[in-house]
């Protein structure tokens, strides 16, 4: 019932010096409900531009998308996001980020407790809930991120390289953390990384983006996310069929990166 | 000269002693004094209140030796007090000499005294009596009761058996005696090392001054009024500089138009100090509060107007995408993210402001004012109140530090955020 369509979406926008820039060309693509999409690509694929668009905070230039059969024009509660890092307000503690959406909506504090409770147990932050967010480690922040994504209660959770900043260790068990979310809520994820492991581990379906123009190169089905939820990933990772798409995958994205390389020698000689 | 050479000595001498001397039984075992590198690693130094200590008490005790204050033990040598005497020698026209005896008592400034009473002694030069304060001098008209005097064509010839003429300077036992052109004796009792105190009084002057000025009052008000009043005219003119440029920077963050209408008058504004529009004050407003008011208003607006623009343009664009994200308003976002996190640069600023208004109020009360600290101490130097004008000056630092103080504290207690982002 709950689709998120993205129709023939082009993104071109003119630079000061008289040049433009393509961003996006021509990207079409649909999401069911409760779909996880991780989506990959070279720097300067388009990959955030998407995102952004997705988001409302940039129009495109040509092209619709609509959530639920109505258009997308602007941010909206509707649409969730999680950044890489620094979108929590500092001034505020862990319990009032998470509960800062109910509260803009205007909700009394006895509808939204209950919700953000349980969301600080699920993140494991039940105790942290009265601290300050600049107290906390960079992977607690994060939980403290999605949790007050999902306080709101969004259709769609659009995830920007959320796990991006983060150190290997705690970059693995916050994966854990994504897929049992997604799980549990059954929401639609749209995420993008940069980690090609990352996309394997997390993406049901993962979108390869090409650049200049920006646009979508491959789409893959994977079975490995709902493998995942509530095992342990490295054993996932152990899968030799996960390892001939991570290779696969990888060459592929090598090969884009030299074609640049290449141009960009090209256009300088 | 002296006084430097003797700063420098205690300088050194004090950083040999606590080197070498209390270092040594007091070694801190903290991570920074295991540092093997130091000179260059800024986060190593740090102040040593050792140093501190007696950077302070130096001051102290430099200014009550050289003031001969009662305060501080040790005194550089004082001015000459008490009765000297030398011995001119007159020359008649007939080339007959013969020496008297010029006593001079010398007292402290504010003392009344007598002159000593001598006996006029033989021959035709007479002895003769005078009084002089510490520190100044005296023209002695010698042969005034002597029996030939300068119109018979007399004249001085030596002084205590030094040959002088007309304009020399020689030494005596406790002064100096010139020979004016005249042919009169100009005595200058020595003045030792110490400072006169209309130049500079000791310590203990100053602090009755305080209470003095405390109880009874100069210009009409008394000190607690003075500084009441410099910082009244700070507070509102400080108060009002906000209302106004806060809310002028976030319109000048948030909206295309009010950037490009203001910017041209702030940019303009921002470098023209403060001081530079006092003339025009007095001119449209006078001397009375209003130009006051108006002129530290003036003084903070520009300020408070950038710090606040800087506030807003300093949100992290992923927090105003997250709020909008989650559901928020313009309004919401203004009030739960851009406010909150605008917070920290408008308290720089407003520590900056008040730093800036402290000092311009102090400027224009030295122009023209009927009271306030700088008015007190510009009309107290007019009447060589040094104490007075001493007393001022380390008030208003006193106040201009704690002004400081408690903007930080104020600072960390209400946006303990800043720099956490």
């Amino acid at each position: 019932m709950s689709t998120l369509t993205i129709e023939n979406i082009s993104m071109r926008f003119d630079l000061p010096n008289g040049g433009h820039v393509q961003a996006l060309k021509n990207v079409s693509l649909e999401l069911r409900t409760g779909e996880l999409m991780s989506v990959l690509g070279p720097s300067g694929c388009g990959k955030t531009t998407l995102l952004n668009i997705l988001a409302g905070f940039l129009a495109p230039t040509e092209g619709r998308i609509t959530l639920n059969d109505h258009p997308v024009t602007g941010p909206d509660a509707e649409r969730g996001m999680v950044f890489q890092q620094g979108a929590l307000f500092e001034w505020m503690s862990v319990r009032d980020n998470v509960s800062f959406g109910p509260r803009m909506a205007g909700k009394r504090e006895k509808e939204w407790a209950g919700t953000v409770d349980h969301l600080l147990d699920v993140v494991g932050l039940r105790d942290f809930k009265e601290k300050a967010v600049y107290e906390l480690s960079g992977g607690m922040q994060q939980r403290v991120a999605l949790a007050r994504c999902l306080a709101n209660d969004p259709d769609v959770i659009l995830m920007d390289e959320p796990l991006g900043a983060l150190d290997a260790l705690t970059r693995e068990k916050m994966q854990g953390l994504v897929l049992r979310l997604w799980k549990e809520t059954g929401k639609t994820i749209i995420l993008i990384t940069h980690s090609v492991e990352e996309a394997l581990l997390l993406g049901e379906r993962l979108l390869v983006m090409a650049p200049r123009p920006g646009r979508i190169h491959k789409e893959y089905r994977l079975p490995f996310a709902d493998d995942g939820v509530g095992k342990d990933l490295r054993e996932v990772k152990k899968n030799p069929e996960f390892g001939q798409r991570r290779e696969e995958i990888l060459s592929m994205i090598w090969d884009m990166e030299e074609e640049i390389m290449g141009r960009t020698e090209e256009a300088g000689a | 000269m002296i006084i430097l050479i003797i700063y420098i000595a205690i300088f050194a001498g004090s950083f040999f002693a606590i080197r070498f001397g209390v270092r040594k039984f007091r070694q801190m075992k903290d991570f920074t004094s295991l540092k093997t590198v130091t000179f260059g690693d800024e986060s190593a130094v740090r102040p040593d209140r050792w140093a501190s200590v007696i950077s302070v008490v130096t001051i102290f005790l430099l200014w009550g030796a050289f003031t001969g204050s009662k305060w501080v033990p040790i005194h550089a040598p004082g001015p000459f007090v008490g009765d000297a005497e030398f011995t001119y020698t007159l020359e008649a026209p007939d080339g007959a000499r013969d020496d008297a005896t010029v006593f001079v008592r010398v007292f402290k400034v504010g003392e009344q005294v007598e002159p000593p009473e001598v006996e006029p002694g033989e021959g035709f030069a007479k002895n003769d009596v005078s009084t002089v304060g510490a520190w100044r001098s005296d023209l002695i008209l010698m042969d005034k009761n002597d029996e030939i005097t300068r119109d018979d064509g007399a004249r001085v010839v030596a002084i205590d058996g030094q040959p002088v003429s007309a304009g020399d300077t020689v030494s005596v036992a406790s002064g100096k005696v010139t020979i004016t052109s005249k042919g009169s004796i100009n005595f200058s009792p020595a003045g030792g090392m110490q400072m006169e105190p209309i130049w500079l009084p000791p310590p203990e002057a100053v602090v009755d001054r305080v209470g003095e000025i405390a109880s009874a009052g100069y210009q009409n008000f008394t000190l607690w009024e003075h500084l009441y009043w410099s910082l009244y005219r700070v507070i509102v003119g400080f108060f009002f500089g906000a209302l106004v440029g806060i809310p002028l920077g976030y319109a000048m963050g948030l909206s295309d138009w009010f950037r490009g209408w203001f910017d041209p008058i702030v940019e303009f504004m921002r470098p023209v100090p403060p001081l530079a529009l006092i003339p025009l004050v007095i001119i449209w407003a006078g001397i009375g509060e209003t130009g006051k008011i108006i002129l530290l208003f003036l003084a903070a607006l520009w300020i408070m107007t950038i710090s606040a623009r800087a506030g807003v343009s300093g949100v992290a664009i992923s927090k105003v995408h997250a709020a909008y994200s989650l559901g928020a308003s313009k309004w919401q976002l203004m009030r739960h993210v851009i406010v909150p996190n605008s917070l920290p640069e408008i308290f720089t600023g407003a520590r900056v402001a008040m730093g800036v208004c402290w000092g311009t109020v102090v400027a224009a009360e030295l122009v023209a004012a009927e009271k306030g600290a700088g008015m007190m101490i510009m009309v107290a130097s007019r009447f060589q109140l040094t104490d007075i004008v001493i007393m001022g000056i380390i008030l208003i630092g006193i106040i201009g530090y704690g002004i400081d103080i408690l903007m930080r504290k104020a600072e960390t207690w209400l946006v303990p955020w800043k720099g956490r982002g």
